[in-house]
């Protein structure tokens, strides 16, 4: 387990934060992670991170929501147990569709909501119990922390991360946990 | 300051000298005698086969002109003779009214565009939105679109009574009330306290006063706020609290527009959401034509403070409203045909019969194409799918208005050929003409709204 410097830059608001970022990025320095206490608009841009594939994710676990309401309600209601309820055709499923839309559109949001959570946990490294990975409590009240490597340049970025607007900027030694 | 640039206006009066010959041939050619409706109805019997046009005729009419025919039927053991003179006369009515509902159908159309920007910007106010201020006097240019669309609207209502045979409103007819008369009808006659033609006008000047109103004042506030001091943000504070006041006036009076201007051709049939639905129509609409109206002039370099992320959120509430319309239509839907009860299922029994293809494919185009078309975030960013998917919707809505209208006045009578585009070019040019006129009249930047810098630096 190597042991490996860290400089935190602290800010008190998202648009300095912003600025700062596209500052540090100018630079070419690498940022390798922000906190925050809500989610910034556009700052996973500004950090140049990857667009997120989880909307993709949602598509096909609608799709799959969907599908499966299809075919559950097919067996229930048409060729397990056909039931007359108000008279309606029980025999044929497109005939009958109708009355099933409320749980089809039901099981899509249901089957999108859920495995995306568990996939965003799943991606990001997170279950109960889980040893918060936070550096400093305060990003979770009204401070927002840029973390950002250091190979020997502290001076230099501590100067320039000064300059952006942070009110504090610490050197700390983090252990590769992960 | 913005010029109407003269291929513009040569556009749009072309569109409306063309429209208009279409509409006038609708009217010259829908005049059929007697006899030449019976050739054509035989003709068409013998096209299907054995009186088989006849018996869909006479299963799937407007049922409300039927009712006092059905009751007469009963009590006087009409032959066959009589039934088929009454049936023919029947479709020679319908003939002659779809000129009519053409016209009217176009002229909602174009006017509920109108007053659903005007409930748009309005929220614009009350929400005291930061994103949209650029967008202002777009909307303000459509808005303008209000008063004489609406005038237009009410004035062929009342003229389908006086000039036309009741073409539009069969509850319009008197003798519908009258106990002695062969039309009279129990169910039109019980609602007459509240259809009757003295009070639908009164009720028509009413809205239209009210919303007439709300548009000037804003208009004039939004024009004195730009001239103002800097500090002075006494005009967007008046704007903003007869916007409030609007939105409550608005959403009581379009219900009861929607009741008496759409819903009153089926004066036996009533739906407690169809304001709602009514008014999911004219939002996405309203929004819709923002989006185009914005990339049409965005694209001659005229709003270089619009940047993607207004088009992206035009583009979401495209999207939106469009899921919420068909929340409400199937809403609608789904209740009535699950419950079947015969006064309320007729309505869409007739849809069903005569109007599939419309039906069916208004779902399609107001609620799979932009669902599919619009769903991911960078796509409605691009202006040529925003284009695309706000001109299928603008199709679907006009079918939506087109499915609430003819199925009343003319039944399997419909088609959609030169009177009824001759009527959507009539009022799209009609449309065209007076927003931009109203645009040229003011800087297309809302340069004193207090959150102009708020929305110029808008960004997601």
């Amino acid at each position: 387990m190597e042991a490996s410097k860290v400089i935190h830059a602290i800010y008190t608001d998202d648009d300095v934060l912003m600025s700062a970022v596209k500052k540090v990025k100018s630079e070419k320095h690498h940022i390798e992670e922000i906190y925050t206490p809500f989610p910034v608009h556009g700052l996973d841009k500004a950090m140049g991170l990857e667009p997120t594939r989880i909307a993709i994710a949602s598509f096909i676990y609608g799709c799959i929501g969907l599908t499966v309401a299809i075919v559950m309600m097919n067996f229930i209601m048409i060729e397990d147990w056909p039931q007359n309820i108000g008279g309606k055709p029980s025999f044929s499923y497109l005939e009958n569709m109708p009355a099933f839309v409320p749980i089809m559109f039901e099981l899509t949001v249901f089957f999108a909501a859920h495995l995306m959570v568990i996939t965003f946990y799943l991606r990001s490294r997170m279950w109960p119990f889980k040893k918060a990975e936070n550096p400093d409590p305060r990003t979770t009240d009204d401070h927002f922390l840029m973390e950002i490597a250091v190979h020997g340049n502290e001076q230099e970025l501590e100067s320039l991360l000064k300059e952006t607007g942070a009110v504090e900027v610490n050197l700390v030694d983090k252990e590769e946990a992960h | 300051m913005y010029t109407f640039s003269k291929k513009l206006k040569t556009v749009s009066i072309a569109l409306m000298i063309i429209g208009a010959l279409g509409v006038v041939y609708g009217f010259m050619t829908s005049h059929k005698s007697f006899d030449e409706v019976e050739t054509m109805l035989a003709e068409e019997a013998s096209h299907h086969g054995g009186g088989h046009g006849e018996d869909v005729a006479h299963a799937a009419p407007s049922h409300d002109e039927h009712t006092s025919e059905d009751a007469h039927t009963e009590g006087g053991h009409a032959d066959t003779v009589d039934e088929h003179t009454k049936h023919v006369e029947h479709v020679q009515h319908q003939i002659a009214n779809r000129p009519w509902s053409a016209v009217y159908v176009a002229a909602f159309f174009f006017f509920m565009i109108a007053l659903g920007v005007l409930a748009f910007y309005a929220i614009q106010f009350a929400a005291q939105a930061g994103w949209s201020p650029v967008l202002f006097r777009v909307m303000e240019g459509i808005t303008a679109y209000v008063l004489p669309g609406a005038l237009i609207v009410l004035a062929i209502a009342v003229a389908s009574h006086f000039l036309g045979h009741n073409s539009i409103f069969v509850w319009m007819n008197e003798n519908m009330t009258n106990p002695e008369h062969q039309d009279y009808d129990k169910l039109v006659a019980g609602k007459s306290s509240f259809l009757n033609l003295p009070w639908f006008i009164i009720r028509g000047l009413i809205f239209i006063a009210g919303w007439s109103l709300y548009r000037h004042f804003a208009r004039k506030f939004s024009i004195a706020q730009d001239n103002a001091d800097v500090n002075d943000n006494s005009n967007f504070k008046k704007s903003f609290r007869i916007a409030a006041g609007f939105l409550v006036f608005y959403i009581y009076t379009e219900s009861m527009m929607s009741w008496d201007w759409i819903m009153s051709v089926d004066p036996h049939w009533f739906s407690t959401l169809f304001g709602w639905y009514v008014f999911a129509s004219m939002f996405v609409s309203g929004i819709t034509v923002i989006a185009l109206i914005t990339m049409y002039l965005k694209s001659k370099d005229l709003l270089p403070f619009v940047n993607d992320s207004h088009l992206h959120d035009l583009a979401k509430f495209m999207f939106a409203i469009s899921i919420f319309w068909t929340y409400l239509w199937f809403s609608q839907f789904m209740l009535i045909w699950y419950s079947n009860i015969p006064e309320e299922v007729t309505y869409f029994v007739t849809r069903f019969a005569d109007y599939k293809l419309p039906f069916l494919g208004m779902v399609v185009m107001n609620f799979v194409f932009p669902l599919l078309v619009l769903m991911n975030s960078d796509y409605k960013r691009i202006p040529w799918f925003v284009v695309m998917a706000g001109i299928v919707i603008l199709c679907g809505h006009y079918i939506d208005v087109f499915n609430m209208i003819m199925p009343a006045t003319v039944g399997d009578r419909w088609f959609i050929g030169i009177p009824e585009i001759g009527a959507i070019m009539l009022f799209a040019g009609l449309f065209i003409f007076i927003v931009f006129t109203a645009l040229t009249k003011a800087p297309l930047l809302a340069k004193g709204n207090p959150f102009i810098k708020e929305s110029e630096h808008f960004h997601y």
